[in-house]
């Protein structure tokens, strides 16, 4: 009996991931199929990635998408840590009203937030493009990263730096050498929250984006909409890729949910 | 005099990400009120007054009952199928499965999270179209069965969204599930309760906490979803959130559609509201 119920368990699972990757390889599939909308039988082909060479819309789109993520990562993980830092560690008064104020973020959903801010650019002048992109995606990561790299914070205690201001070392020297080794892990985890954050953004993307100035999840959306084409999914093929790709890289060094 | 100091070097390293979260979340939902307000877009030549026709017309209409009535819909049916089937696929990982079966099965769970969701989304209608998989799966196993597209209808809907969500639902409950200690479980066990009764009594009100924050994460989005459902809803897609979408992209009503988010984010705040006394312990960062 105990080994029927274990076998169920397995079993059970299986299905679960099954209905969790079926449709992605079917995607994928159906980039590597000849036939332009999708007939079966299968026959294999490369005709939609030699096609993307050629679509130069979707090359510039990639390009912003890039782009935006590491500007993202880099000004987020770096304002975001300045503020974890000052909310652990030195409690100033309102720390608490500071730290309420990272949930509206997270939880208003992003259609709204993007509507309010297509609003907001529009009525004050900041207008859409990439520019403004960056402000929509670093608000996104902000409460993120906090979030992250306070919990960091918090694992360990204040000795060390304690020790170190003792010993003559200045605040910066302090951070320098002694807070952000210690953090470290908490801020590459942060970093490549916002880097996945922007660069999977379609929502606020999709509001704040002029014509012609596109992201790629805002140039597969158009696509889609327009019609199937098996461009699209040589493209999603790549990305979905890659980043399962760089995922199983950092799960190498990071452990996820808890697991021990 | 240190102490002084100390205090502008912490303000002076919150600024920055506050003055950003400012500018980007705060003060536009703030302008988005006063829009909300507005009897016409203000960049004509005529000056637009101050009006609550939109939140009277929502009031007034039976079409904008009946959307928000199909988003919540769908934000339940959604939220329900991704706890039936992702409360126990957590259940047997947290207590049935060990060691490095466990830790590749939950990278396997979170790793397609973490890709594209308009992507995992668009995957879904070659999967549900007529001649698609599921399609041609029923007629190899029933030759000259009617054909199944299921795709553009609000089944289509569910399923790509429970695809889309079902991590968050088994992450959360597996990190509570996983906290149980093993020694409650025992003590049950020893005084005579049954399997079901453990159940019931030991491990639902244990794991209760990480089930409501998957339920929060997964409600609040699919209410607000408009992406997904045009995608997989054809003409079964309209919702509250694609009536918004439209009213900034297609008939430039920004008003009514700043007054239809703050509906919206109305519905979102009642839910919080009623899950707020399980969720308070969890919301703290120090």
């Amino acid at each position: 009996m105990f080994k029927g119920n274990t076998m169920f368990s397995y079993g059970y699972l299986a299905l679960v991931l099954v209905f969790i990757y079926l449709p992605i390889l079917v995607m994928m599939a159906m980039g590597f199929n000849e036939s332009s909308n999708y007939e079966l039988p299968f026959r294999f082909s490369l005709v939609w990635f030699e096609a993307l060479g050629s679509n130069d819309a979707l090359w510039r789109a990639g390009r912003n998408s890039v782009l935006l993520a590491l500007m993202n990562t880099a000004v987020a993980t770096v304002i975001g840590t300045m503020a974890a830092i000052a909310l652990v560690r030195y409690k100033m008064r309102g720390h608490i009203v500071l730290q309420l104020l990272l949930f509206p973020p997270m939880a208003v959903p992003w259609l709204i937030l993007a509507t309010s801010m297509l609003i907001f650019f529009f009525y004050t002048g900041i207008g859409r493009g990439l520019h403004a992109m960056l402000l929509a995606h670093v608000a996104l990561s902000l409460p993120y990263v906090i979030i992250v790299v306070a919990a960091r914070l918090q694992s360990f205690g204040t000795e060390l730096e304690e020790a170190a201001s003792t010993l003559g070392a200045t605040p910066l020297q302090t951070f320098f050498r002694v807070t952000l080794p210690i953090i470290a892990p908490g801020v590459a985890a942060a970093a490549l929250f916002a880097f996945a954050i922007s660069f999977d953004q379609f929502v606020t993307s999709y509001f704040l984006s002029p014509p012609g100035v596109t992201t790629l999840p805002v140039e597969i959306y158009a696509s889609i909409r327009k019609g199937f084409t098996p461009e699209i999914n040589a493209i999603s093929t790549i990305i979905i890729t890659v980043s399962m790709v760089l995922l199983l890289v950092v799960s190498r060094f990071y452990r996820f949910g808890g697991a021990r | 005099m240190a102490r002084e100091k100390r205090r502008w070097v912490a303000y002076g390293l919150t600024v920055p990400s506050y003055l950003w979260l400012a500018v980007t979340v705060f003060l536009p939902l703030i302008v988005m009120l006063y829009f909300s307000f507005l009897s016409k877009m203000p960049f004509g030549t005529a000056e637009p007054v101050l009006t609550l026709k939109h939140y009277k017309s929502f009031l007034d209409r039976d079409f904008y009952h009946f959307l928000t009535w199909r988003s919540v819909k769908l934000g339940f049916h959604v939220t329900f199928f991704c706890l039936i089937i992702g409360f126990p696929a957590a259940y047997i990982l947290a207590r049935k499965v060990h060691g490095r079966w466990r830790e590749a099965i939950l990278l396997l769970i979170v790793l397609p999270f973490w890709s594209n969701t308009l992507i995992r989304i668009f995957a879904w209608t070659m999967v549900l179209r007529t001649n698609g998989l599921v399609d041609q799966m029923v007629h190899a196993i029933i030759p000259g069965a009617p054909s199944v597209g299921i795709l553009y209808s609000y089944p289509a809907i569910v399923i790509g969204l429970v695809h889309s969500f079902i991590p968050y639902m088994i992450l959360t409950c597996y990190i509570s599930l996983q906290a149980i200690e093993d020694s409650m479980i025992e003590a049950g066990r020893v005084l005579g309760a049954s399997s079901l009764s453990i159940f019931w009594r030991i491990i639902l009100p244990l794991s209760l906490p990480g089930v409501v924050v998957g339920v929060v994460l997964i409600f609040v989005p699919v209410v607000g979803a408009f992406m997904e459902p045009r995608i997989l809803g054809g003409r079964q897609s309209i919702m509250l959130g694609t009536v918004i979408e439209d009213q900034f992209t297609e008939v430039f009503n920004w008003p009514l559609g700043a007054a239809l988010s703050f509906i919206l984010l109305a519905i979102v705040m009642a839910i919080f509201a009623a899950c707020y006394p399980l969720l308070r312990n969890r919301m703290k960062l120090t």
